[in-house]
């Protein structure tokens, strides 16, 4: 009897699981599967595509063939692509330290609650809330030599004698630029630096001002420290942002002058869609997010 | 429950996968229309009132319709590359002609050879957009606007100048002592400029630029396109000219930073003497503005013109490829490029109707027409990347040449040479 029982109990354990779909771990799979179809198809398949071009001369109708790796090895040719990359880093230094002081300041005059700070803190948030493209062209329109109102404004007050050129040669096109950036950008970042503010305990100031602590040791002992994770945030999203800057080249300077504001992914839209060398951008790209993988791995590490 | 929810929930996402992943079906057939077919065409902002016309004469007297987008010119060829790279062309599309010889190529456009050759005025079709729609024997455009870069001189200003309002520029070298008189005489307001020119702009600058240098009898490109010339002595020689034109700051303080988008602006408000312009620009000049309208001349005499416009093709991805077919022939026929383009102040896109009931009210658009056999129309296969990319080797090229430092030239040359072989 007991080996009947047995031999079925074996005998049920060895057949291929009739209801495989009863187990937890099945069941957690199953779960699991819709975002993982959505992660696949939205995120894992265009990279995966992305690196299959890279490898691939890829027209624009018609099918692929395989050359690689011509698409990588030529990008070390491409001198324009060597300018990209040393401008896109002078600016993206340059934007992360000026945006993350001004909003660090912006942050801090808005910190305390007093009668109509709501009224700054909107004002300070709102360029945030134009498109990018749009500010980008608003200040196309603005700081334009033919029809802006800017310069004639400056000139009415003596300012200026002349339309100052502020796209027209390669600093004010990155001075603009950046000035453009910490407009748009300086409220949004703001905001994050204003939550992380917000959470330092109002006992910790007071523990300080009581043992005869300044406000200036306050702020370097204190608040900077305790704002360190808000920071390492902002500078993240800082320095990605910068690193696939493209609208505000694109729209604003157009590149100009001299091609002394083409960024990165400006060589990368051009490759793909005045060259219709598709696969080259491909390539380009995936230098571009390996590169960024790498930067923010590090960042996070150290700024942890 | 919960179980069926993640049954109906993962059924639901594959679904749709699938349809995202879903071909749109093969490309280039021809389907048959039941009733009226509405297509869908784009055309670049340059050239855009010529097709407004045409769309709105054609849907007014046909039951197809064609629905039309304009795209901003310097987005056009972009917008094309990435429709195509998703099998989205339009039905029917325009594109700068001397972008067409890299369409064909890439196989944009339907082949439309056998349909053309039923047309009964197919060896009358501009011979120079023809020509670069023709790959391997094949044909695959008809022209649709002709645009020609002529000198435009303002003969109110040339009065108050003290210049001859009815004699414009011969020469190249005349042509900058009256900008450059208008600039002493009228300048000081700051508002009127002698001339105007779109200097940060590549496709301006060959516009109008290189029709001095034919005019000169000399070449910018070898006839295959994949050498430039531009560092012979003639184009040196064009450059030369400009350059002094804007050191005497006679050119505006904005030509260098001019983009284009806005180049041919400022001549209609009345604010420039004399500028090279599209000839499509000149059915939109006020009615009361007194024109004049001469050929482009080589620094020493000589006349031509850069013969460009938009060619139009059949997108290869088309379902609708008889309707299609329907809508371009009519913008050839007689009727659609006399009482359209014609009556417009337009250059036709067929040599035998230049002469028309509307040509002869207005001697400047028999000039302009005369000038379709003197001007050329460049070829290379990498126009675009070259010479209209702002991040292009050409432009670098000129603005050397113009604003900065010629000891330069040779070695930019060589790498417009080495783009045009890419």
């Amino acid at each position: 009897m007991t080996l009947t029982i047995d031999r079925a109990g074996r005998a049920a354990r060895s057949r291929p699981p009739a209801r495989w779909w009863r187990s937890r771990k099945a069941q957690g799979w199953l779960y699991a599967a819709p975002t993982a179809v959505i992660v696949g198809v939205l995120f894992v398949a265009p990279l995966v595509l992305v690196v299959w071009m890279s490898l691939n001369r890829w027209p624009l109708l018609g099918s692929a063939t395989f050359n690689a790796p011509d698409n990588y090895t030529k990008i070390l040719d491409n001198p324009l692509f060597a300018d990209a990359v040393v401008f896109t880093l002078k600016y993206t230094v340059l934007t992360t330290v000026l945006l993350s002081a001004v909003a660090l300041g912006l942050a801090l005059l808005v910190q305390d609650r007093r009668p109509g700070i709501g009224f700054f803190r909107t004002a300070f948030f709102l360029p945030g809330a134009v498109g990018f493209a749009a500010a980008a062209l608003l200040f196309y329109g603005m700081l334009n030599n033919d029809f802006g109102p800017i310069d004639p404004m400056l000139q009415a007050i003596g300012l200026t004698r002349e339309p100052v050129k502020w796209i027209g040669t390669p600093n004010m096109a990155l001075f603009s630029t950046i000035t453009l950036v910490i407009w748009r950008f300086a409220g949004f970042n703001m905001l994050i630096l204003l939550t992380g503010l917000q959470a330092i305990p109002t006992e910790v100031y007071e523990a300080a001002r009581s043992d005869g602590a300044g406000r200036r040791q306050i702020f370097t002992r204190i608040t900077l420290p305790l704002l360190r994770p808000t920071l390492a945030l902002m500078l993240i999203l800082s320095v990605t942002g910068s690193l696939l800057a493209f609208d505000q080249f694109f729209v604003f300077t157009n590149g100009g002058p001299d091609n002394s504001t083409v960024s990165m992914v400006m060589v990368v839209y051009r490759d793909a869609f005045f060259r219709f060398d598709l696969g080259g951008a491909a390539a380009i790209s995936v230098v571009l997010l390996a590169a960024l993988v790498g930067l923010n791995a590090f960042l996070m590490r150290r700024l942890r | 429950m919960r179980r069926r929810l993640a049954g109906i929930s993962l059924l639901g996402v594959l679904a749709l996968t699938a349809a995202a992943c879903g071909n749109g079906g093969e490309g280039g057939g021809t389907q048959a229309a039941a009733g009226p077919v509405t297509i869908t065409m784009w055309t670049r902002a340059a050239t855009q009132t010529q097709s407004e016309r045409l769309v709105q004469e054609y849907n007014k007297t046909h039951k197809n319709q064609v629905k039309l987008t304009v795209i901003p010119t310097d987005n056009y060829q972009p917008r094309i590359a990435a429709a195509a790279g998703a099998r989205q062309l339009p039905d029917v599309f325009a594109a700068d002609v001397i972008f067409v010889p890299n369409y064909t190529s890439q196989g944009l456009f339907l082949d439309v050879t056998d349909r053309i050759a039923a047309l009964p005025f197919k060896d009358k079709l501009a011979p120079s957009h023809m020509k670069l729609g023709t790959l391997d024997g094949r044909m695959y455009t008809l022209p649709h606007t002709l645009d020609l870069s002529v000198w435009f001189w303002n003969k109110d200003l040339y009065e108050k100048a003290g210049l001859d309002p009815e004699k414009g520029p011969k020469t190249l070298k005349e042509f900058a002592q009256q900008a450059t008189a208008v600039q002493e005489k009228l300048g000081k307001d700051g508002k009127v400029h002698g001339t105007f020119f779109g200097g940060n702009c590549g496709g301006c600058y060959v516009f109008t630029f290189w029709p001095s240098v034919w005019a000169a009898g000399a070449q910018v490109m070898n006839d295959e396109g994949t050498q430039s010339l531009n560092d012979r002595p003639a184009m040196l020689e064009v450059f030369k000219i400009w350059r002094e034109l804007y050191e005497k700051k006679a050119t505006g303080p904005t030509a260098k930073e001019e983009q284009g988008p806005t180049w041919t602006g400022f001549f209609p408000k009345g604010e420039i003497g004399v500028m090279p312009m599209p000839s499509t620009t000149l059915g939109l000049m006020p009615k009361d503005m007194r024109i004049g309208v001469t050929p482009i001349a080589g620094p020493d005499g000589g006349e031509s013109t850069f013969v460009g416009g938009d060619s139009i093709g059949i997108g290869s991805t088309t379902k609708n490829a008889d309707a299609a077919w329907e809508f371009l022939s009519w913008t050839v026929g007689d009727q659609a490029q006399v009482e359209v383009m014609a009556k417009n102040k337009d250059v036709l896109a067929r040599t035998d109707l230049a002469s028309n009931k509307y040509s002869a009210e207005d001697p400047r658009v028999v000039l302009i027409n005369s000038l379709v056999g003197k001007g050329r129309t460049p070829y290379a296969l990498r126009f675009g990347q070259t010479y209209n990319d702002p991040q292009g080797p050409w432009l670098r090229y000129a603005r050397e040449a113009v604003f900065g430092d010629p000891a330069k030239l040779p070695q930019l040359n060589a790498e417009i040479t080495k783009s045009l072989q890419q």
